[in-house]
């Protein structure tokens, strides 16, 4: 099963069972989204369910908020994260804080798809990450999943919660390849230890884990040693627990993420590492993110602006001369 | 409207009129902080609309007390969420501008300009989707129609024929700047015109009002689509407490409250509905009644405690 699949087959799943979810955004229905994730749901629950709206992205997210008010479960797709701008008021005014401002008189149960990422060329304005706003909004829920499984599962419960959550998805993750276990029970929340080693934890969250393990055996041959691996899952709330034992074992953490480096949202994790674990750990944590720069169009120059798994495993192979690992 | 109905919107802008100033004195004493928008001037819009849209879900700007309380608020829970104590009706974490109260169908309360009419938009579909009879009315001020939330609104709920009553108050201002700046004609109405049925009415009478938006309805109910209602009004008081409303001359505002609703309604009453002087004197009293109480109620609800600081961040903790 495709990532894509494994996420039109939930919403799909939970379309069928409660007829109150309903998904809106631009070309959902009779396109079939621009990642196919809502493929066929239009010919199977209709255009009152699976609603064509204009570009406008302020009314797509603000239009899913008076939904949500009024009784539904709106799926609410932004076809592209650079695109949400125009959207900020209604998701952190509105979405995040109609919950806390009316004492929990108001619930909102509802998601916000969100395509987003380094994709192939799509330049500046298709380009960028927005979890660190995102993850920093108190009032919202942040997923952003690299596992298909884990994604199936996740998105599921993102759906029947009663919380607002935006879901975080790579462009380039749809049509990666992998399993669902639809029996398994799975805590959305619970980072995912994706290799266990000993010596080097690697923290990293969506497409970023794929190009992590793509640079591990160059890292454990080089520094003769072995890492390990997590996908955070969670953006918000973060699984410290799990990151905390994981650290403890290996006493060195680096994160990894695709996003601009400054002000990212590896700042977070790091901050609570050098607060939290600074006596466990044998080296400086490293984090490696994108430049300080916009993404530009030339392949070249845009791969110069994001970790790939030759520049992951080249710094992390310097980091770790430099430091004794 | 009938006698009975007449004197009860009469009440409702007497109650709000005293509830407004009585808020107004505890600002200045300190009981109430932040933003507090009072509504003096425009109670006949106010009143009148919500009376006039009994059922059906509302969604209100910042500028909401008096809708509230016409809606069905307790004028108590409202006073205590201006102190910002724990029996306010958001429990002192909204304040003057946040009042929600879903069991009535209302909601605020909205601080940002134009931006709870999408949300209005979004609860008309839903009323759609679920065959409900009742329509929704979203009210906002002559500044927000120049704004892209509500020219988004207007193309989505004209497309989908959504059972939304768009209430324009147009008091000509926004903050301290005349429309005449901001927008090409003084008519918000003409924005919404290629779009659906406009209808305006003078918002300083509370009959007018109440027909206006009945007839408004009535428009929704029989399948026309969204209605657009503009009601021309006049706030007496600067944009908030902490507006000292020097941009508007004496004359004007002697022109402005020569038009005071309250005075035109009562004569309505003694005029019309043949109310005696004595029947208003007892409904003001009562009025007043209800404001007293409401202030001693606020004076003596608890602050929220430490814990409420946390509470209902989400619906469910992880």
């Amino acid at each position: 099963m495709l990532y894509r699949e494994a996420l039109n087959k939930a919403l799909d799943e939970v379309m069928e069972i409660d007829d109150t979810v309903v998904t809106l955004g631009e070309d959902v229905g009779l396109y079939g989204g621009a990642f196919r994730v809502t493929e066929g749901l239009v010919e199977k629950y209709g255009e009152k369910r699976v609603i064509d709206t204009p570009i406008a992205e302020l009314s797509i997210v603000g239009n899913a908020v008076g939904m949500a008010i009024g009784g539904l479960r709106p799926v609410a797709e932004i076809m592209t994260g650079n695109f949400s701008l125009l959207a900020f008021d209604q998701i952190i005014n509105h979405m995040a804080k109609l919950h806390y401002m009316s004492n929990g008189k108001i619930t909102l149960p509802m998601v916000v798809r969100f395509p987003q990422g380094v994709s192939k060329q799509l330049a500046a304005q298709h380009s960028e990450s927005y979890e660190q706003m995102l993850s920093s909004v108190p009032g919202l829920k942040v997923l952003s999943v690299n596992d298909i499984n884990y994604a199936y599962h996740a998105f599921k419960y993102a759906i029947l919660s009663n919380d607002p959550f935006v879901f975080i998805e790579h462009e380039l993750l749809y049509n990666k390849k992998g399993e669902v276990n639809f029996a398994q029970q799975l805590d959305p929340f619970k980072a995912r230890i994706v290799k266990e080693g000993e010596n080097i934890t690697i923290i990293s969250y969506l497409k970023m884990v794929d190009d992590v393990m793509q640079s591990v055996s160059a890292i454990e041959s080089a520094l003769n040693c072995s890492c390990e691996v997590i996908d955070l899952c969670s953006l918000n709330p973060i699984d410290y627990d799990t990151l905390a034992i994981s650290i403890k074992k290996t006493s060195r953490a680096i994160m990894v993420e695709e996003d601009h480096k400054t002000g990212g949202f590896g700042s977070q994790v790091i901050a609570w590492v050098a607060e939290e674990m600074f006596y466990t750990l044998d080296a400086p944590p490293l984090r490696l993110g994108g430049t300080d720069t916009p993404i530009a169009y030339n392949r070249t120059l845009e791969l110069a602006s994001i970790p790939t798994p030759d520049s992951i495993a080249q710094d992390i192979i310097a980091w770790g001369k430099k430091n004794d690992v | 409207m009938n006698k009975l109905l007449a004197e009860e919107m009469y009440y409702l802008m007497t109650l709000g009129r005293k509830f407004e100033y009585a808020a107004k004195e505890n600002y200045m004493k300190g009981n109430v902080s932040g933003f507090l928008h009072l509504d003096i001037g425009q109670e006949a819009l106010s009143v009148g609309a919500i009376k006039a849209f009994e059922k059906g879900d509302v969604f209100a700007t910042y500028r909401e007390h008096v809708m509230a309380i016409a809606r069905g608020l307790e004028p108590k829970a409202v006073m205590a969420e201006l102190f910002g104590k724990v029996n306010g009706v958001s429990g002192g974490k909204g304040g003057s501008m946040h009042l929600f109260e879903p069991s009535r169908f209302f909601y605020g309360g909205d601080a940002i300009v134009g931006g709870h009419i999408p949300n209005a938009v979004g609860c008309a579909y839903a009323r759609n989707l679920q065959g409900s009879e009742d329509g929704v009315m979203v009210i906002f001020g002559d500044g927000a129609t120049n704004g892209g939330a509500f020219f988004e609104s207007l193309n989505i709920a004209a497309t989908h024929k959504l059972p939304l009553l768009f209430l324009c108050e147009n008091n000509e201002y926004a903050i301290g700047t005349n429309i005449k700046y901001t927008a090409p004609f003084r008519e918000q109405a003409k924005k919404a015109e290629p779009y659906m049925m406009t209808l305006s009415v003078d918002g300083m009478k509370a009959e007018a009002v109440y027909e206006t938006i009945k007839e408004a309805q009535k428009l929704i109910e029989d399948g026309h689509g969204p209605v657009f209602v503009e009601a021309f009004t006049c706030r007496f008081e600067g944009h908030s407490v902490s507006d000292s409303n020097s941009y508007r001359s004496t004359q004007e505002m002697k022109h402005c409250k020569a038009k005071d609703p309250l005075v035109h309604f009562k004569k309505e009453l003694l005029e019309r509905w043949m109310c005696s002087d004595k029947e208003l004197e007892k409904i003001e009293k009562k009025a007043q009644t209800m404001v007293d109480e409401a202030v001693v109620f606020a004076e003596n609800s608890e602050e929220p405690n430490a814990a409420a600081l946390f509470e209902h961040v989400f619906t469910e903790e992880v």
